[in-house]
């Protein structure tokens, strides 16, 4: 509906390796924010710590009891929320600039939920899985999915969830946002009532296990579940930073990309491929935590005011909402799941966006 | 086919449809019962007979006929608020449960039920709709309030106002829900959106609103003909355009939210009934909403019947099929249409 936004204030993407000082700053300021605030995690808890005790903590070796408190303890889920919560944002940016549409993001066209299916189908149906499950979760609390195959599962139901939808929502050799929205709450719906349908169906330890984990939660996340995740985070977020250039391109719209030689079927797909992973990854590992992916480029975006979704800068200010969101639910919200918490902050985001600016600005309109 | 023919096909598939939605929730489940049983059954419950316990007449009157009487009940209150909310809206993928309408529900039912201490078919029913109403109301406003739109609301701000809304609701009732597990046990049923095991308890406390919420749409049908066309043609045709909307919203709530708080949440039929049927009967909203009445409780009657089949001895909610029996449908008009965008 809106003509294209690449162009207003005058700065082509093209000529986007000029440093801008706006977003640099703004960048610093996030990055700084999200250490204050990791700091300020490590330190909170049952036992806690000022922040001079932590870093003297986590910098001596010989801190002792302090020093396992915060690297053993508390380290892992600070590291994940920082880690998860860019993971989301730069997907959520990927995903909002190739449908151009504010909406687009992996967590309301599907994809969150299919690989959520993914996890929950290695689990109750492949043979031996969910002794495995059980096994890797530890006990009643809660859980985190862990795991080779939760993860591969979940990997494999985001890819096919983001195949499928891709498909259904391609008419005439040409994906439009709006359609693709559409067929993404459609999509949502249906894995919706699968996983309802296998949880109702699975045997109720596993089935209660998966339905906490269905919140998106960081309570057990420990280095033996985070180590994976890590790895494939630290292959894929570079990854991504390499086809940045292909993605600035593509805003442009096809035919500008092709004329400067980006070849775009090939690049849409592999930022496709990198997107899903980013999102399936973190699913596997929480369970689908909502509207990180959803706000986070809406945020950056709103900070920079760049042209385009910034991605270094969503998936900054990822990493800043899920911290913040974890620690309120550790906090003030009586240790409910995280994703409970980004719901209710992100609901509420969307509903000031609305009251302040009409629609959250994006690339096109919904 | 002319459309008068049409409309007169449609009208004669509806009916036959009903007949054999109502047979088969009748007759289907864990314990089959013939025909002639059923007309037995309910013959002899007529004449004021109650039949002993854990018989096939038995089962048929007490446990699948208020079933089948929620399902008829339920699904035309969805309907026809999906056909008005489209109207309204001038939206052709609007749903009363995007819209907030039904977190509205779930929430006022947990904070009743799980803090208060209400009964889930008590007082918890009479929460859902007051929820569902503040909850409708509340969409409208930020919808409305926001800037640029001159005070209306465009119906991708509308939409967007349900999303954020039913996401912070469902985020507070899943709040509440893991802080105190115990308490909230009694809307785990409620909120699985199913038409089975709530007897007439539920029905007996929202029907006269339904009725109300029934007749209020049909008499707004040829005023919504008329803000189908635009609000500016509307008002030359001598419409009252803003008092058609507040009046549509208000029988959206009663329908939507007496339904949600009667059988829970249930999704899609709103959104893909009037769809299905506008392509059977065209768009005038007098056939519309009268058509959609009858059709969407044949969806939702096949649904639950559905769901009582494809899990034995288990149940599936009802709103879980209708999710995903819907959803296709979904698909299918975005790739047949050319939706513009809103």
């Amino acid at each position: 509906m809106s003509a294209p936004t690449a162009l207003k204030g005058g700065r082509l993407p093209l000529v986007g390796l000029r440093v801008h000082r706006r977003p640099l700053v703004v960048g610093l300021l996030v990055a700084a924010a999200c250490a204050a605030l990791a700091v300020i995690a490590l330190g909170t808890g049952d036992y806690p710590l000022t922040p001079a005790q932590v870093l003297t903590a986590a910098l001596d070796p010989g801190a002792g009891f302090e020093r396992t408190i915060v690297l053993e303890w508390r380290l892992p889920r600070v590291l994940a929320a920082l880690a998860f919560g860019a993971a989301l944002g730069a997907s959520g940016a990927v995903f909002q600039s190739l449908t151009r549409n504010p909406l687009g993001s992996p967590d309301v066209i599907g994809f969150s939920t299919g690989a959520y299916t993914g996890a929950l189908l290695s689990l109750t149906v492949l043979t031996g899985a969910s002794a495995s499950f059980s096994a890797t979760t530890g006990s009643a609390t809660g859980s985190t999915g862990g795991g080779v195959s939760t993860t591969v599962g979940a990997l494999a139901g985001g890819m096919l969830t983001a195949a499928a939808v891709y498909a259904l929502a391609r008419v005439h050799g040409s994906v439009q946002g709006y359609r693709l929205v559409v067929v993404g709450i459609a999509a949502t719906a249906v894995l919706h009532a699968a996983n309802t349908y296998l949880l109702l169906r699975a045997q109720t330890e596993v089935a209660m296990a998966g339905a906490v984990w269905g919140a998106g939660s960081l309570s057990l996340v420990g280095w033996d579940d985070l180590r994976w995740a890590l790895a494939v985070l630290v292959v894929l977020l570079p990854l991504l930073a390499l086809l940045s250039t292909a993605l600035r391109q593509l805003e442009l719209g096809d035919d500008a990309a092709g004329a400067h030689g980006v070849p775009v079927e090939r690049a849409r797909l592999a930022l496709v491929v990198v997107g899903v992973a980013l999102v399936s990854v973190v699913t596997a590992s929480t369970g689908p935590i909502a509207f990180v992916a959803l706000a986070a480029p809406q945020v950056a975006r709103l900070a920079m005011r760049g042209a385009g979704l910034p991605l270094t800068g969503s998936a900054l200010v990822g990493s800043l909402l899920l911290l913040s969101a974890d620690q309120v639910a550790q906090r003030f919200a009586s240790g409910v799941p995280v994703g409970v918490v980004t719901v209710v902050g992100g609901g509420v985001y969307l509903l000031v966006l609305l009251l302040v600016r009409g629609r959250p600005r994006g690339r096109g309109a919904v | 086919m002319t459309r008068a023919r049409r409309r007169r096909a449609a009208l004669l598939v509806l009916a036959a449809g009903l007949v054999v939605a109502v047979w088969l929730s009748l007759a289907v489940g864990s314990r089959q019962v013939p025909v002639g049983a059923v007309v037995d059954a309910l013959a002899s419950a007529l004449r004021g007979g109650s039949a002993p316990v854990g018989t096939d007449a038995s089962v048929v009157v007490d446990q699948r006929l208020p079933r089948t009487v929620l399902g008829l009940a339920a699904g035309a209150a969805l309907g026809v608020s999906g056909a008005l909310v489209q109207a309204v809206t001038r939206n052709p993928l609007a749903d009363p449960g995007i819209l907030g309408v039904t977190a509205g529900a779930s929430f006022a039912a947990a904070v009743a039920v799980g803090v208060l201490g209400a009964s889930a078919t008590g007082g918890g029913v009479w929460a859902a709709l007051l929820g569902a109403l503040l909850a409708t109301v509340l969409v409208q406003l930020v919808g409305a309030s926001a800037p640029g739109s001159g005070g209306r609301g465009s119906p991708v701000q509308l939409l967007l106002a349900g999303l954020a809304l039913g996401a912070v609701l469902a985020g507070l009732t899943s709040a509440l829900r893991l802080s105190d597990p115990r308490a909230f046990s009694a809307l785990v049923v409620w909120e699985s959106g199913n038409l089975a095991d709530r007897g007439w308890a539920g029905l007996e406390a929202v029907w006269p609103l339904l009725a109300a919420g029934l007749v209020v749409a049909l008499a707004l049908a040829p005023a919504l003909n008329a803000v189908a066309l635009g609000d500016d043609l509307a008002q030359a045709l001598g419409a009252r355009v803003w008092l058609v909307r507040v009046a549509a919203v208000g029988a959206v709530a009663l329908l939507a939210g007496g339904a949600t708080a009667a059988a829970g949440p249930i999704a899609f039929v709103g959104l893909v009934v009037p769809h299905v049927v506008r392509w059977a009967v065209g768009p005038d909203q007098r056939w519309l909403v009268a058509c959609c009445a009858f059709a969407a409780p044949v969806l939702l009657l096949l649904a639950d019947v559905v769901g009582r089949v494809v899990l034995r001895p288990g149940e599936l909610p009802a709103g879980v099929v209708t999710a995903a029996l819907g959803a296709p449908v979904l698909v299918a008009l975005v790739r047949r249409q050319r939706v513009p965008a809103p």
